[in-house]
């Protein structure tokens, strides 16, 4: 940021009170404590102000303000997010487009839906479902989580194996820009010329623009779906089990493995009936026409059995498959239960190393003196290993964060990347320095700069200053001084 | 198979030293699309860089060099029984998956499967400065860094040398027909929509000469059993129709003389007015139309339908062939491209007049 003197917090605010309703510029500490985090709270910062703008007009002349002013913005959705990506920057204005929650158009015969950026994820399959029709991605959050926060995360879900990510499943996007320019990105259509700005801004996290209207795409709900429980006695042959049903020609709707330690939490939470002895449990959806799902789990049954599954279960009703799932949809509470608390990474790895990367976090484990329990996107790579640790021992957390970036020091050095979904944020903003180099990082800056040449954009996340990483990569984590580095380390 | 990159980085060096354009040549098949390429440019040669790098079929991940030629790749995932769903088309032998991701070239199955662009996990790029980079990875969920992978697709290599691209791969269907009808262009594109809103195993919907024609694949049952329960004639050789309209020989595409133009459209919209026959591809979001045209009288009509036009082929070179862009957009365009080539090194002109 530049060193001009700013404005002060009372001007900027009577700016924005000229056309936003006053009480929805909040500047006092009580009404502002609720920004100060999202769902990564241990990664706090108290924001200026806090604006809720009502139309797009209204948040454009915001950005225009801000761009004027060299004042930070931090647009926010739903604060569900796990890596601090939309914790507030003390000198600037978080932009919450919480206001914006109405589904503008479903159109049944082309499936599709056009929204504000602030409808949940939920409500959209909510809402489509008159029509038989379902949105694709569903972040284990989607009862509160937002579109808009979805295309800045490109958030995934339990499904994206067959289904995709945010940016498989949307169309165009409505942003504004740095400077304060509506524009669309994207079309109606599939695709649109020239290069393709909706994929570059579709997990950018704030730092390109502001999204204001969403058109997602609509999948008609399966016929069926159905799910295989499937125990076994090592990791190895949960993992190989994996790759079995996947080169056989089947691709699951989900594919999801957990550990013994998130087996047993799980079933103790919600009485799902996995098999508390197994050293790792898989859960396999198909879903399609009868006779497809049908001739598939058939195969995948056989496939488990012969590839050595310890217990096998297949839902025969909708009621036991959604009992089934409980279990794993609760893992993250069932775990919160046998710990005061936890730290849930996102690596992802190519699934050939699951077996050895289990076992490095087990040694890991006892090094650190934590116990970490395990659920996966199996399908996809995608690790969420829950450090357990207590926040009122002094240094744990701390202790915590050491063995996380261990983890994601690993999933890269086997060829995986730090983050599946969760985005990197203000978290994991110093494993940036593992996965890329130098100038691939240069090269981030300047594409941030091509779309936000003042920095204005969410400033201090997503990627380190090269500066930082060279501290890092030093491994000196010594303290550091002012800007981005701060950030860096929350 | 061979790794040209040392060759292919001093190339690029010594242009940037002497001030010299390049234009970035894969097998030369698709060298009629875009705006017709900078004569005074030398040409930097990506068909000896080729061969696959890692291929896993138990991940569904293949990586290779960009020069890698289509069929050779799916000769190489054939005998693992999977392939290049997206179906991209082959201009030729001499297609590479480099210009198929820079042209964001996907066939018929692309509403089903996604396009090129949505198979991509990870690119290494050679950016104007001559540095080798890689974004992206081999895995299928990967959020660190922007998509620096998918903005390649359709920049006609404007940003950079792609070197190295991984893909998710897929299964090959265990089971296809295709259901064959006479239909109205007036009644075609609602009536491929809501067979589209079935969840039934569709991967394909295309009219043309006053045909319908859908496509089924998957398991053989679930395949059997919904091509017993639609209306329309299996076809005895439906997956060779599928095959033309994939790499544009079906006798639609014949003609080279008059202009080709490529309408991408909200799958539901009213086919615009226009003389001359249409080709109607992806359920309506990709609509063919063959006729003298400009692109400034057509691209109204395009809007109008929720989308943008392009001439793929023939016409007017020395023009602009691809939809315009809003001024904002534009800057925003122009600065991208010097963030990754300041020199304007690659591709100059080809995508953009003004880019």
């Amino acid at each position: 940021m530049n060193n001009q003197t700013r404005i002060s917090k009372s001007q900027l605010a009577e700016q924005f009170r000229v056309f936003i309703d006053p009480d929805f510029v909040i500047t006092d500490d009580e009404t502002l404590k609720p920004y100060e985090c999202d769902g990564l709270a241990m990664y706090r910062e108290m924001p200026m102000l806090v604006v809720l703008p009502e139309t797009v007009e209204q948040v454009q002349r915001v950005m225009r303000i801000c761009h004027e002013q060299g004042v930070p913005v931090v647009a926010r959705g739903a604060g569900t997010g796990l890596c601090a990506g939309a914790m507030p920057h003390k000198e600037g204005v978080v932009l919450s487009l919480a206001k914006f929650n109405r589904i503008l158009n479903i159109d049944p015969v082309g499936r599709t839906a056009r929204l504000q950026p602030g409808v949940r994820n939920l409500a959209i399959s909510e809402e489509a479902a008159q029509y038989g029709l379902y949105y694709g991605p569903d972040p284990s959050s989607q009862i509160a989580c937002t579109i808009g926060g979805n295309v800045a995360e490109n958030s995934g879900g339990v499904h994206c194996l067959k289904y995709g990510l945010t940016v498989h499943n949307i169309l165009s996007v409505e942003m504004i820009t740095a400077e304060g320019d509506r524009v669309q990105v994207g079309s109606d259509g599939l695709d649109s010329c020239g290069m393709d700005l909706l994929a570059l801004l579709t997990g950018s996290e704030g730092l390109l623009g502001v999204v204001t209207e969403v058109k997602v795409k609509l999948l008609p709900k399966p016929e069926v779906a159905q799910v295989i429980m499937a125990g076994f006695d090592s990791i190895e042959k949960a993992g190989d089990s994996v790759g079995g049903v996947i080169s056989h020609g089947i691709i699951p709707g989900g594919l999801e493995m957990m550990d013994g330690h998130a087996i047993v939490a799980a079933d103790d939470f919600c009485g799902a009936g996995y098999p508390r002895d197994a050293k790792a449990l898989l859960l396999c959806e198909v879903d399609g026409t009868e006779e497809e799902v049908h001739e598939h789990i058939a195969e995948a049954e056989a496939l488990f059995r012969k590839l050595g599954a310890t217990s096998i279960r297949t839902s025969q009703s909708e009621d036991e498959r959604a009992l089934l799932w409980k279990g794993r949809k609760s893992a993250f509470p069932a775990v919160g239960r046998i710990s005061p608390d936890y730290y849930c990474m996102d690596g992802t790895i190519p699934r050939r190393y699951l077996a050895k990367v289990l076992l490095e976090m087990e040694k890991m484990s006892e090094e650190f003196g934590l116990r970490v329990a395990n659920v996966f996107h199996a399908g996809d790579g995608n690790l969420h290993p829950l450090i357990l640790f207590d926040a009122n021992t002094p240094g744990e957390f701390e202790r915590t964060e050491e063995f996380g970036s261990k983890i994601l020091e690993l999933c890269v050095e086997v060829g995986g990347c730090i983050t599946g979904e969760h985005g990197v944020g203000v978290e994991k903003i110093r494993q940036m320095a593992v996965q890329f180099n130098d100038e691939e990082l240069q090269q981030f800056h300047d594409v941030k700069a091509a779309f936000d040449p003042t920095g204005i954009l969410n400033p201090g996340k997503g990627v380190p200053t090269l500066k930082f990483c060279q501290e890092y990569r030093s491994i000196e984590h010594k303290q550091h001084k002012h800007g981005e580095a701060d950030a860096a380390h929350g | 198979m061979a790794d040209q990159i040392q060759a292919i980085q001093e190339q690029v060096f010594q242009a940037r030293r002497n001030g010299q354009k390049l234009n970035i040549v894969g097998g030369g098949s698709k060298s009629f699309m875009g705006r017709q390429a900078d004569s005074e440019a030398g040409i930097l040669s990506m068909a000896e860089h080729t061969g696959v790098v890692e291929y896993h079929p138990v991940e569904l991940v293949l990586t290779v060099r960009a020069g890698t030629s289509l069929k050779e790749i799916e000769a190489v995932l054939a005998e693992q029984g999977q392939c290049l769903h997206f179906e991209p088309p082959r201009f030729g032998e001499a297609s590479t998956i480099g210009g198929t991701l820079a042209c964001n070239l996907s066939g018929p199955a692309r509403p089903w499967t996604g396009s090129v662009r949505d198979q991509v996990l990870g690119i290494r790029l050679l950016n104007g400065k001559g540095e080798h980079l890689r974004f992206g990875g081999q895995v299928m969920k990967n959020v660190a860094g922007y998509d620096v992978s998918r903005l390649q697709a359709g920049a006609m290599g404007t940003l950079g040398v792609m070197t190295e691209i991984s893909l998710k791969v897929m299964p090959k269907p265990a089971a296809t027909a295709t259901l064959v009808q006479e239909m109205a262009v007036d009644e075609v594109v609602e009536y491929m929509n809501r067979r589209a809103g079935e969840p039934k195993p569709i991967t394909g919907a295309c009219w043309v000469d006053g045909k319908v024609y859908l496509r089924l694949a998957g398991a053989k049952s679930a395949v059997e059993a919904t091509a017993e329960k639609w209306s329309g004639d299996v076809m005895a050789q439906g997956d060779a129709f599928w095959q033309k309209v994939q790499d544009m020989q079906h006798g639609f595409f014949a003609d080279p003389e008059v202009p080709l133009w490529r309408f991408s459209l909200d799958a539901t919209a009213k086919t615009p007015e226009l003389d001359g026959p249409w080709m109607i591809d992806w359920i309506g979001s990709q609509r063919w139309y063959r006729g003298d045209a400009s692109l400034s009288d057509l691209e109204p009509l395009a809007r109008a339908a929720g989308g943008q036009v392009s001439l793929f082929r023939g016409g007017d070179r020395t023009a602009d062939v691809m939809h315009s862009q809003p001024e904002a957009l534009k800057a925003i365009q122009r600065r991208v491209k010097h963030s990754f080539d300041p020199d304007g090194i690659f591709n100059p002109g080809r995508l953009y007049s003004w880019l």
